[in-house]
Order: structure tokens, then C-alpha cells, then sequence
């Protein structure tokens, strides 16, 4: 079942993620997969994330196409100009991968090789256009495709934790008028401040699926505080994630209890282990999903 | 106005290698406000070069170095200098460089680097607010281009990179989209407009490289300030 179809079910959804890997060796990550299979939805792919080379999104969404998983490509904006972007989201409907999420990017100075050109070219508002426009069988010039145009279910983010908010819900409603029909978020670790958001963004007309990043250690709960926009863990995580002898199962009780919480409040969870991917079945197994 | 910064000495040292005698040209235009082209730091340029071991043959400062005929001009006022000199070291942008270097046959070294068309809200300090993409939309965000003063140029509103109005590629930077925002709460009516305005994607073509506009001038080749002097 592709994104679309779960999302018109009406069920609590599960989006998990995996990270390409910095070389040609994919069978870790297929293993991680493996650990979800037919637990999830779909499984993110991420896109050069934190502005890093790596193998490329399409690339490990076609191999899990081929695992049997159902992958969702990510695009980000940075990389590629719009001829380019175009031609990815044809070859990735040319393989059957048409789940995809559209994101911004983040900077290149933040990542591994900060010389490199920034591109842009297209925002992720005129990204998820470019889908729609090719599935109406012309390209963003104009110009007619061959054959039976592509079909894909376009996703989208925000980030719910930052400030000033009334901004990022502008734009999150532009990608909405744009084709997006669904909403994955930054990261989530206050249920407090997430009502705020969807309060805030009011009846957005399309699924919202909230941010789980797996919390694995304290020190990384202090650096997303000092580094990550928008994302704060509250300092009572932190201590628990400080205080316990099993981290794993500290990690997996807070996931759990996240999860519980935001539960009412959203159509879904995607969760981002960051490599911890053996803590998601048991915390899916906790709430019964 | 063209922002530059003089280049290092050291790099400059080993651009001169081999050339002794140096004529060095300034900028009475953006370089003198950037303080990298006018009299003083001619001045400057004079003295570490002396003590390099170069002879300075002479030196002079066009109104606007970029514009190639008063450029020539003033090099004409410098007849001798300019015949013994072995090359020009030229404290102004690229533009200014490349103006001069079309009217001599001496190697032109740029004592400068080019950094951004820049707006000065005062003595020094200057800010990239335009990033010449031919086609000003301002006015559609109140004043201030997301085109420019947004890393990732964001047109639709900010990536979820900001956090307390300020960017995640440079924390003392504000986002453009908090300024904006910022903007609305004085001017009614813009940000519904902003919230509603949808662009498509930005046509590049008329930003093909080498651009150039060539009409019919008016005036004859030279500044306006050049015209007040008569």
C-alpha cells in the first residue's frame, strides 16, 4: 500500500527513515529496513542530509523497492536545478518510486564540504509543482513528455518548534495549495508545544504526521538544543536519558510515552532512528501499531 | 555600490613577482568609500610596497575607475609614469581592473577583491541586499528581497532552518523572512498578500553570463559628477 491509499484509510500511520550510506555499501541499511518490514507505512530516504556527500536517495529507494519495502524518496532543493529535479522524479516514477517528500535542504556550509555551489533553483513549494506539472504531462518549460505522464503522492515539512511560527505555517499552506498530501515534521520531544502548532495551523486539510527523532543519549538531546532550529528535548528527558543503565530501554520508554501523547493529536508518527532502528518494533509492539 | 576588500599583502607580493616598477591606480568612486581604493590607502599600498623593494612610478585615482574613458583620461595626465611602468596594480573592483586593463598593455594586477553590490547604512558597514537577478520584486515583500537576503532564497517563506528570527546558516543573521514579517506589523495588508503570492520558478535566462546593456546614451561617456565639474 502506497502513502495515498494509508492516508485515505484513515489509520494511525508509520513513516520510518533510513540514511544512505557515505560509500556503496547498502546492506546495512537494507538490514535496518528489514527490522520494519511490514511494520511501516513507508520508509524515508534521506536526501544528502546534513548537507553531506553520500550515495544518493533514488538509489537506496530502488534497492528497497526491490527488498519488497516501500520507500519515500526525499528531495531536497540544494543540489540540483530544476532540469535536473525533473529528471529525478522521472526516473524515480520510471522505477515505481512515486511517495516522495519535498524539502528544502539544508545549507551547504553546514555539511562536509562546504565549498561547494548552493543551487535552489526551485523552493520546495515550486518542487512539489514541478511533480504535479509532470504528472499533467509537461515539464516546467512547457514542453510535452512522452508516453503516459508519472504519478506521485507528494509530501511536505515544517518545523512545529520554531518562532516566530506564523511564517512557517504560510509557507506550509502554500505547499499544500501546491499538490503536498501529507506533513512530516522536524523533530517532536514536547506534546505541549506540538498542540500549540496544530492549533495554530488549523485545519490543514491534509495529514500530519509528527517528528519522532529516537532520543539516544543525553549528549545528543544537548547538542539538537544548541544545533538544531526549532528543536528543544526538555531537560527531564535529558535527565533520564543521564540517570539510566539501560539506555535502550530508557530510549524506547520515552519513544514510547512520546508517541502515546502526540497519538490524539495527529494521523501519524515519522520516526527517525538515526541507526536505532531495533528500538522501533518494540516500541511499535508497546502501542499496539 | 561595489564592496571590495583589499587582498592580502603577501598574496599581492607574489602576484608582483618580477615586476619593479609599479604604477598603482585607485578608485575615487565605491573603492574610496570601501576604504580599499582612495588616497589614504594608495598611500598605504605606496609605502609596504617600497619596502617590498618595488619603485612606485606613480599612482592616480579616476572618478569612477569602471568608466573606461575617464580612466583613460586620467592616465593620460600620468603620460611618463604610465610608459615606464612594468605593470598597474589596481586598487578597485573587477570591473575597475578590467576597464583599465582594456586601455593598457602593462600586466594589470587586482590589489582588490570583488565582494557584492552593497548598501552602507554607514561608514563602515556594507550589506549585500541586491544580488542584481534582473528583476526587482521588492515591493512584494515590503521592501526587502528574500531573493538576496536569504541564503537558500527562499521566495514562499523560510525553510525550517530559522529559529528565533534569526538563520540557521549564520546565527547573527536575521531570517529575511522575520524582517519581512517584521515589516507587516507597519504596513497593512502585506502580509496577506505575501501568504497568497506564489512564483514560479525564476527565469535565468536574462542572468546568462557575460550580461550587458548598451543604448543610446544621452550624455557622451562620461560620469555625472564629471559633468557637474564641466
Amino acid at each position: 500500500m502506497g502513502m495515498r491509499e494509508a492516508l485515505q484509510s484513515g489509520r494511525f500511520i508509520v513513516t520510518a527513515e533510513v540514511a544512505p550510506p557515505k560509500g556503496i555499501h547498502f546492506e546495512h541499511v537494507l538490514e535496518e529496513a528489514d527490522m520494519v518490514r511490514g511494520r511501516v507505512t513507508g520508509i524515508n530516504v534521506t536526501d544528502l542530509q546534513s548537507a553531506v556527500t553520500r550515495a544518493s536517495s533514488l538509489g537506496l529507494c530502488i534497492r528497497l523497492l526491490e527488498a519488497g519495502h516501500h520507500p519515500i524518496l526525499q528531495m531536497v532543493c540544494r543540489d540540483r536545478n530544476r532540469l535536473s529535479l525533473q529528471s529525478e522524479l522521472l526516473t524515480a516514477a520510471a522505477f515505481g518510486v512515486t511517495d516522495v517528500l519535498a524539502l528544502t535542504g539544508d545549507y551547504v556550509t553546514l555539511g562536509d564540504d562546504k565549498s561547494a555551489m548552493p543551487v535552489f533553483d526551485l523552493d520546495s513549494v515550486q518542487l512539489i509543482e514541478a511533480a504535479k506539472t509532470l504528472e499533467a504531462g509537461h515539464d516546467l518549460a512547457g514542453n510535452e513528455l512522452e508516453g503516459a505522464p508519472p504519478s506521485f503522492c507528494m509530501g511536505c515539512v515544517v518545523n512545529p518548534g520554531v518562532e516566530p511560527l506564523g511564517p512557517q505555517i504560510m509557507k506550509l499552506r502554500k505547499k499544500i495549495d501546491a499538490g503536498a498530501e501529507f506533513i512530516q515534521t522536524q523533530a517532536v520531544y514536547d506534546p505541549a508545544r506540538f498542540e500549540y502548532f496544530m492549533e495554530q495551523a488549523g485545519d490543514l486539510g491534509v495529514p500530519v504526521l509528527a517528528g519522532i527523532v529516537v532520543l539516544k543519549s543525553a549528549g545528543m538531546a544537548k547538542f539538537m538544543n544548541k544545533n538544531v532550529a526549532g528543536v528543544t528535548v526538555p531537560s527531564a528527558l535529558i535527565e533520564r536519558m543521564q540517570n539510566t543503565q539501560d539506555k535502550k530501554q530508557e530510549t524506547t520508554q520515552i519513544t514510547i510515552e512520546l508517541i502515546d501523547a502526540l497519538r490524539p493529536m495527529c494521523q501519524g508518527v515519522h520516526i527517525m532512528p538515526l541507526g536505532w532502528m531495533h528500538v522501533v518494533p518494540p516500541v511499535l509492539d508497546a502501542l499496539g501499531l | 555600490m561595489t564592496i571590495t576588500e583589499q587582498k592580502q599583502l603577501e598574496d599581492l607580493l607574489a602576484r608582483l613577482e618580477g615586476l619593479r616598477r609599479i604604477f598603482i591606480v585607485g578608485c575615487g568612486n565605491c573603492a574610496t568609500v570601501c576604504q580599499t581604493g582612495g588616497e589614504v590607502e594608495i598611500e598605504e599600498m605606496r609605502k609596504h610596497l617600497e619596502e617590498a623593494g618595488k619603485e612606485i612610478v606613480g599612482s592616480a585615482i579616476p572618478d569612477s575607475t569602471c568608466e573606461t574613458l575617464l580612466t583613460k583620461r586620467e592616465l593620460r595626465r600620468h603620460h611618463d609614469a604610465v610608459a615606464k611602468t612594468d605593470a598597474f596594480l589596481v586598487l578597485a573592483c573587477g570591473s575597475g581592473a578590467q576597464a583599465l586593463a582594456s586601455v593598457v598593455d602593462q600586466p594589470v594586477i587586482p590589489g582588490c577583491n570583488t565582494l557584492f553590490i552593497g548598501v552602507t547604512p554607514r561608514a563602515g558597514q556594507h550589506y549585500e541586499w541586491c544580488s542584481a537577478c534582473t528583476e526587482c520584486v521588492i515591493d512584494e515583500y515590503g521592501g526587502i528581497c528574500p531573493i538576496t537576503r536569504c541564503p537558500k532564497g527562499q521566495v514562499h517563506g523560510p525553510c525550517g532552518g530559522t529559529d528565533n528570527g534569526k538563520c540557521e546558516v549564520d546565527a547573527e543573521q536575521d531570517c529575511v523572512w522575520t524582517l519581512i514579517l517584521q515589516r507587516a506589523e507597519k504596513a497593512p495588508g502585506l502580509w496577506e498578500k505575501v501568504a497568497q503570492r506564489r512564483v514560479a520558478p525564476k527565469d535565468y535566462s536574462r542572468l546568462r553570463r557575460p550580461r550587458q546593456r548598451v543604448y543610446e546614451p544621452r550624455r557622451a561617456g562620461l560620469s555625472a559628477s564629471d559633468h557637474a565639474k564641466g
